[in-house]
């Protein structure tokens, strides 16, 4: 009969960790199964709810890990503030349910569209309180944007699903949102020809905060869509200036109504086009120009780019060998996860000799009785 | 400044260290003669000094693991070093121990606009990664005051910052990837081209380690296209309260500046003298930022100005020229080296919440009486990093421990304010002692543990970072 702990201090948290007799499934709010199944109690960090500190003039924000995302994006929304690396919501593409924590977010090292621009979800994170597999409670980093004391261990903390150490509070940065948005769209282009476009576009001076291209968009046709955000002014200017220098693609038009700027990046953002649809979802992170190539080489794949063609998602039948997939990739340099689909042989790419063997070494220091999320990442 | 004993046994040896590194290693890259070594003797932190025992320059991945295997082997501690021009001793060599320089590491390997990244050896100076694609109007954003000079191995070990990283981020924000050497000469490869490296985030630990993890050799690094322009406005104010106030108003009007620099009266003072940049004479200084088009940046200036107008500033000049920018970043600009003509001078980098300036600005004043050092601060206000520089006369017995020691205080009331010990030179030797005043023992428990992973018999850089009597056992044990 498996447990499920939902402890509503750090004290409690820490002591189920240090009285635990067999392996625990730590999570935030469950949304986001990813990585090999785990066995055992689960630890969910729901509980540990609530926005601690919040200094919009510093562009600072202290709050609990199981404090649901919806929370935080509300105290912010007030402010004129956003979490700026667009963190995705699985739900839609794992069919899940629940409420999503920000602590989650961190643990999965999860970012959208604008990461592109902002950077990661792990760059937006400030400072972690967590518990090692022992039950000792950690400090690490701070609240303050610039901090090189000691090592940085809220990196690591950051996408390490748990398996490190349990986060129980974390402080992060916030950005300003911006006023308005506007989003120049291509249609018909084929993916290398897409990935040219968006790499002009991004090697450009108007800071494009979304490069994605669909394969199949909601109209059923390909769509290249570029976006620029700032002032009303600015994202007029820039959309014209950039228009005139991708043209040659295709013919470019501009959309700067905001709730369609806005459902088109959530769309991408929470790779909508694979919502519903039966298959095996892939993650690439690859390098751009690369990405047609990998592509072409999984046969009856689907594929959904993003961060200017950094990042691929791809839908291929259910059952696929993850083989040619890896394969494709290591070739060329990065790494691909299984999103959804059997993930019992392992979801995230083997790692090389000497990495593997840094990486074992860092989980017996952090968790010497392999007690978290045992298995998940490897 | 204490350092540990040197190993007699290392000392004993260092015949056959220097035949068996000169055996794996170009002739004229094993440096052991005492008068060159003493070119090594010490980085930017000019205060300690101590020639190594030999001095090693490999010019590729290769020999710097031939040179890591013959220490390991040996059990020789190896001090790694970009340019030395660290300000917290990161670079400062024991009497046992080798000092690996990166400066024949100079090549750009590869560089890739449609990709957006240059791949570089990590010997290279950080100004000149910018150089090598600036031609194509790109550039790499961290920006240290001694970018040209620094190398980008340092600014990997010291996750180094600079006047723009409210808005580019620091260097873990823009490194992408690095081919590292351990301490037992294995090569690794983290990251690379693609975003956001593989599995647990070992380039994000490697980032700020001080050298203390492993040797970078070459580092992938994330360039971006360059604005088409930037101009600054620069606002003056009566009190320290009133610019801390205006600061924390612009972020929240949803403003993103590129830069918000502030400076107090004694460096307004101070560089009005050196540099003439005509800046007012008023309690503090702020030179705020922005980029974009022409349009662009009139139109953020004008929504800067309105906000600082509300704060009855006794100066607000808005550049309209390429001429103007630089009239204004030029007092700015010389702060150091107007300081180094007033006298010595401690420059520390604790960086607080942005809510806190007022306070600890008034503290750091009253401290000064208190200790009978002028202090002048020019830091980074957008981002709470700070830089206290303490005046005092190297020659005059006593002035450099008052000096530090309140340097120690200025540190430790930035950490009781919620902020930390450095923001952006690291540690070093400089604030090892200090570590305690901001993390509980099993904190840094952790962090020396991670370094048990990477470097079992800690002969990397082992005397930075973490006080000398909490490393001991693990130093001691190696030996």
């Amino acid at each position: 009969m498996v447990k499920r702990l939902k402890p509503g201090t750090e004290e409690e948290l820490a002591e189920i960790i240090r009285d635990a007799d067999g392996p625990l499934h730590v999570m935030g709010g469950g949304t986001r199964p990813i990585g090999r199944p785990v066995d055992g109690d689960e630890l969910s960090t729901s509980a540990l709810n609530g926005i601690v500190h919040y200094e919009p003039g510093a562009l600072t924000l202290v709050a609990k890990a199981g404090t649901p995302v919806a929370d935080i994006e509300a105290a912010l929304k007030t402010e004129g503030q956003r979490l700026a690396f667009e963190p995705m919501d699985h739900r839609g593409l794992l069919g899940t349910a629940g409420s999503p924590t920000i602590g989650g977010i961190f643990a999965a090292n999860v970012s959208g569209p604008r990461r592109i621009q902002c950077g990661a979800a792990r760059d937006f994170l400030l400072g972690v309180r967590f518990s090692d597999g022992r039950g000792r409670m950690i400090s690490n980093g701070g609240r303050v944007m610039k901090n090189v004391t000691g090592y940085d261990l809220v990196k690591l903390m950051a996408g390490s699903h748990g398996t490190l150490g349990v986060i129980t509070e974390l402080s992060l940065k916030v950005l300003p949102s911006s006023r308005s948005t506007g989003v120049l769209l291509m249609e018909g282009l084929d993916d290398a020809t897409a990935v040219r476009a968006l790499s002009q576009a991004l090697g450009s001076p108007y800071e494009v905060t979304g490069a994605a291209h669909l394969q199949r968009g909601m109209t059923g046709h390909p769509v290249t869509m570029i976006r620029l955000e700032g002032s009303e002014t600015s994202v007029a200017y820039r959309l014209s200036e950039l228009g005139k220098r991708i043209d040659a693609f295709a013919q470019v038009t501009a959309e700067t109504d905001p709730e369609l700027a806005r459902a088109g990046w959530a769309y991408i953002r929470d790779v909508g086009p694979f919502h519903d649809r039966a298959g095996d979802v892939w993650r690439l992170s690859v390098k751009p120009g690369d990405a047609p190539g990998i592509v072409a080489q999984v046969d009856g794949a689907e594929a959904v780019y993003d961060w200017g063609g950094g990042l691929v998602w791809l839908l291929v039948p259910e059952g696929t060998g993850a083989g040619a997939i890896r394969f494709a990739v290591s070739e060329k340099g990065g790494h691909a996860t299984l999103v959804r689909g059997d993930s019992t042989g392992g979801a995230f790419q083997p790692e090389p000799e000497p990495l593997a063997v840094l990486s074992a070494g860092l989980r017996a220091q952090f968790d010497p009785r392999g007690i978290l999320n045992p298995g998940l990442m490897g | 400044m204490e350092m540990p004993r040197p190993n007699p046994d290392v000392l004993a040896r260092k015949d056959e260290i220097i035949r068996r590194l000169q055996a794996v290693m170009p002739k004229d890259a094993v440096i052991s003669d005492a008068v060159e070594t003493r070119a090594y003797e010490c980085d930017a932190l000019t205060a300690y000094k101590c020639p190594p025992l030999a001095v090693v320059l490999p010019a590729s991945t290769e020999e710097v693991s031939a040179a890591l295997r013959v220490c390991h082997e040996l059990g020789v501690p190896v001090v790694p070093r970009g340019a030395g021009t660290s300000l917290a001793g990161g670079a400062l060599p024991n009497e046992d121990s080798v000092i690996l320089g990166v400066a024949r590491l100079n090549e750009v390997i590869e560089t890739d606009y449609e990709n957006r990244f240059i791949r570089v050896q990590s010997g290279r100076t950080n100004l000149s990664v910018s150089g090598a694609v600036e031609e194509a109007g790109f550039f790499y954003a961290p920006d240290p005051s001694s970018q040209l000079a620094c190398a980008i191995a340092g600014n990997i070990a010291m996750n180094s910052g600079g006047a723009h990283c409210l808005k580019y981020g620091v260097t873990t924000n823009n490194l992408m990837g690095v081919t590292m050497v351990l301490m037992d000469g294995t090569v690794t490869r983290i990251g690379g081209a693609h975003l956001d490296a593989q599995g647990l985030d070992i380039l994000g630990l490697i980032c700020g380690s001080e050298g203390q993890l492993g040797v970078v050799t070459e580092a992938t690094l994330r360039i971006l296209h360059k604005p088409e322009g930037a101009r600054p406005v620069l606002i003056g104010f009566e009190s320290n309260e009133t610019a801390g106030q205006c600061v924390s108003d612009i972020i929240r009007a949803g403003v993103l500046p590129v830069a918000i620099e502030f400076m107090d009266r004694p460096c307004i003072r101070a560089t009005e003298d050196f540099a003439g940049a005509g800046y007012p004479d008023c309690e503090a200084l702020l030179i705020v930022e922005v980029e974009g088009s022409d349009e662009e940046i009139d139109e953020q200036l004008e929504i800067i100005s309105k906000i600082a107008r509300r704060h009855d500033p006794v100066e607000l000049r808005q550049s309209a020229s390429a001429e103007e920018s630089a009239r204004i970043w030029l007092g700015r600009k010389s702060a150091f080296g107007a300081m180094g003509q007033i006298n010595d001078y401690m420059c520390l980098d604790g960086t607080i919440p942005v809510s806190q300036l007022p306070l600890v600005l008034r503290r750091i004043a009253e401290m000064s009486d208190e200790f009978g050092l002028d202090v002048a601060n020019v830091f980074h206000a957008g981002d709470g990093n700070m830089h206290p520089l303490i005046l005092f006369d190297a020659n005059k017995p006593g002035d450099l421990e008052r000096c530090e020691a309140f340097g120690a205080e200025i540190l430790k009331l930035c950490v009781e304010v919620g902020g930390c010990l450095t923001g952006e030179h690291g540690v070093g030797v400089e604030k090892r002692d200090l570590m305690r005043s901001q993390f509980a023992p099993h904190d840094l428990e952790m962090q020396m543990a991670v370094k048990d992973v990477f470097d079992p018999d800690w002969l990397l850089n082992p005397a930075k970072v973490f006080p000398l009597d909490d490393s001991a056992g693990r130093r001691i044990a190696a030996e």
